[in-house]
């Protein structure tokens, strides 16, 4: 996994609450066997209009939005499935992270899974940099996980929570089973202990 | 002593080791595998040389691309056939069972754990799949991972995790005649909305919940997700024991009582505190129909569709205008005006043979609109069968369903069920999102015995005063 520490990245604005995994990533792209690729299918119904042609509408359409690195948006980012496309097509759209006052669970683990940091600012906060975004062209924001600090070009600095752990993994872009499997000996402690106290689960399932 | 809530338990007793600040490596008991969610699992494995720890907690199932015609045909979608013989190779490289597309005992992978008995109380379970809350209908602490974490349970039987909060949600009361479970968790939803959960496990408390068979617990259990909570439970009791006992998997003999014996300590304690609870009243709860694009946004059927001009708050009012434009409303319009084209009966959410005998029986003698097209999905190969010996296909046909093989199906259209753009459907799957169930689609979250109503008079009516 790619190792996130401070990115200075164009922003692009994606105002709409409850963006749920289907609307990131619909499910005739879910049949591939891959993790990469899916940039095609990344908000692939908002992309285009009724007749198919692209919707100049859409940000991700728009000249002044093409390289950005940062997603604003709003609540409940990443409701619904628990896909991993979605944070596949964000990544290889080239989004590195994503700012909301809130994120489903799911989706806001997959997002450490793959070197996406999900920051949760404040409503408020989110709404006062959406306007300024929409105002400026070529808006870019800094964001310093070591800090836990994101800067806007004028120098305003907003503090965002992150679980430790899950920082430091981040990172450090550290592979999480890598680090499980260090407790080998625990896991089969746990295991000798549990199938003590529970043998029904240690059948098997054939 | 503060007492432990059911959530607590679990948790406890799967504890491999924690760290000061909570990270926990939680064990994980068992976990379900389908086609969609697990190729680059499986692939990351063969890259880093790894193997699966633990073949024998693990069952595969084919569900989300399978067709639900003529099964003996190949799968016209070339890419649909790729991903299902994908999962074949990968459980036959790494030895894990599955039930193949052309096994009885294939069907929605949630419908297959509780009916193979692979789901069990106070386990861990996990899929690649948000449904999986499903489970907890047991007393089971079952979520839905990313494929990344399906990867790490294959590799290590752990997950890496912070203890939830708990929040407990009580219905106390008696069901209207004809309500059901759908009802019950649409109302919830309805009330606590998509993200009130965000964070928490649910506990479903209450003499309504404790009233419910487990296939009711099953479908309550199931949309916790719908309502932002990774995993939602049911404490076991007579009912779940009952359930499980005999099932293919399910702990023989000896075992049985062993289990039996721990399953009953399953509850959470008079003196235990939830972090927040929320109430309900059984009474209070009529016919759900949901009129916009997430499961949050639903009402009574003898209410009417939403005025955007009556809400304050921009947010609301912005996501309200937004979804009766895609969903083809205006505002006041009563729920039972609002015509439909299809009905789908389907979906890990209400595909059990309680459900198609409750469809069926209402059903019966009746036929389906002539603007209507209606189809039944058996949740698995086994429900299918069973609802065959019971003669609920020929009721089903007979009123002008389609019956069909077993499957997810047009729950998200992932085969060849689709809806066109603009068609507007009674289902009783889980998510309305916007072009879930084909791009344009209009779907209308419903119980069962709405559907089949909605069928034959052709749009919604109130089941409480239907012949
Ligand atoms: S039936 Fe629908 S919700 Fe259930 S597992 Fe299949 S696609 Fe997902």
């Amino acid at each position: 996994m790619q190792a996130f520490t401070t990115l200075t990245g164009l922003v692009a604005p994606l105002d709409r609450v409850n963006v749920d995994t289907d609307q990131i990533i619909p499910k005739q792209f879910l049949k591939t066997i891959k993790r990469t690729g899916l940039r095609e299918g990344l908000f692939f119904d908002w992309r285009r209009k009724k007749d198919g042609s692209p919707d100049p509408n859409f940000f991700l359409n728009q000249a002044r939005y093409q390289g950005a690195t940062i997603l604003l948006t709003r609540d409940n980012f990443g409701s619904g499935s628990s896909r991993e496309h979605a944070p596949w097509a964000l990544l290889d759209q080239g989004f590195r992270c994503v700012i909301a006052p809130s994120f489903a669970d799911i989706f806001y683990n997959n997002c450490f899974q793959n070197g996406i940091l999900p920051v949760v600012l404040q409503a408020d906060e989110v709404l006062s940099i959406m306007k300024d975004v929409t105002g400026t062209e070529g808006y870019r924001l800094t964001v310093d996980l070591g800090d836990q600090r994101v800067t806007t070009p004028d120098g305003a600095a907003y503090r965002f929570e992150v679980d430790p752990f899950r920082k430091d993994c981040l990172y450090r872009g550290l592979d999480s089973i890598g680090l499980t499997l260090q407790h080998e000996a625990a896991i089969t402690a746990y295991e000798r202990r549990r199938k003590q106290d529970a043998p029904w689960l240690f059948t098997d399932v054939r | 002593m503060a007492g432990s809530t059911l959530l607590d338990k679990i948790w406890e007793s799967h504890v491999v080791r924690s760290e000061p600040d909570g990270t926990t490596l939680l064990y994980i008991d068992r976990q379900l595998v389908h086609e969609v969610t697990s190729p680059q699992a499986f692939e990351g494995l063969k890259l880093a040389g790894r193997r699966p720890r633990r073949t024998a907690a693990t069952l595969a199932v084919p569900d989300h691309n399978v067709p639900t015609t003529d099964r003996k045909l190949p799968i016209a979608d070339p890419i649909s056939a790729k991903q299902i013989q994908t999962l074949e190779d990968n459980c036959r490289d790494f030895g894990i069972t599955l039930y193949g597309m052309n096994d009885v005992r294939q069907g929605v992978v949630h419908v297959i754990g509780p009916e193979q008995g692979f789901t069990l109380p106070g386990t861990t379970i996990v899929c690649g799949d948000s449904h999986t809350s499903t489970h907890g209908a047991f007393g089971a602490l079952a979520f839905g991972i990313g494929t990344s974490e399906v990867e790490h349970v294959l590799a290590t039987q752990c997950l890496i995790q912070k203890r939830p909060k708990t929040m407990e949600i009580r219905v106390d009361g008696v069901l209207s005649d004809r309500c059901s479970a759908k009802d019950i968790i649409l109302a919830i939803i309805g009330k606590i909305g998509t993200a009130g959960g965000t964070g928490y496990v649910i506990e479903y408390t209450g003499s309504a919940i404790r009233a419910l068979s487990m296939e009711g617990r099953m479908t309550l259990c199931n949309m916790s997700i719908e309502g932002g909570a990774r995993a939602g439970m049911v404490a076991p009791d007579e009912k779940t024991i009952a359930y499980i006992k005999g099932r293919p998997l399910s702990p023989k003999g000896d075992l049985f009582e062993q289990a039996v014996n721990a399953w009953h300590k399953l509850k959470t304690d008079a003196e235990a505190r939830y972090d927040v609870t929320v109430t309900l009243r059984a009474e209070d709860i009529a016919p759900q129909v949901s009129w916009g694009t997430n499961p949050g946004m639903v009402v009574g059927v003898d209410q009417t569709v939403p005025d955007p001009k009556t809400i304050s708050d921009q947010n609301t009012k912005h996501a309200t205008e937004r979804a009766l434009e895609y969903m083809g409303l205006t505002p006041n319009m009563p729920i039972t005006g609002i015509m439909i084209d299809k009905v789908f009966i389907g979906s890990c959410t209400n595909s059990r043979i309680e459900d198609l005998r409750l469809a069926a029986s209402l059903a019966k003698g009746k036929r389906v609109a002539k603007t209507v097209h209606a189809m039944v999905v058996p949740g698995s190969g086994l429900v299918k069968q069973q609802a065959e010996a019971e003669g609920l296909d020929r009721v089903f046909r007979e009123a002008g369903f389609e019956w069909r093989e077993a499957g997810c199906s047009m729950c998200l259209a992932m085969n060849a069920d689709v809806l066109q753009p603009g068609e507007r459907c009674a289902s009783t799957s889980n998510r309305n999102f916007e072009g879930r169930q084909g791009a344009g689609g209009r779907t209308h979250l419903v119980s069962p015995a709405m559907a089949v109503a909605a069928a034959i008079e052709g749009h919604f009516v109130d089941i409480r005063n239907w012949p």
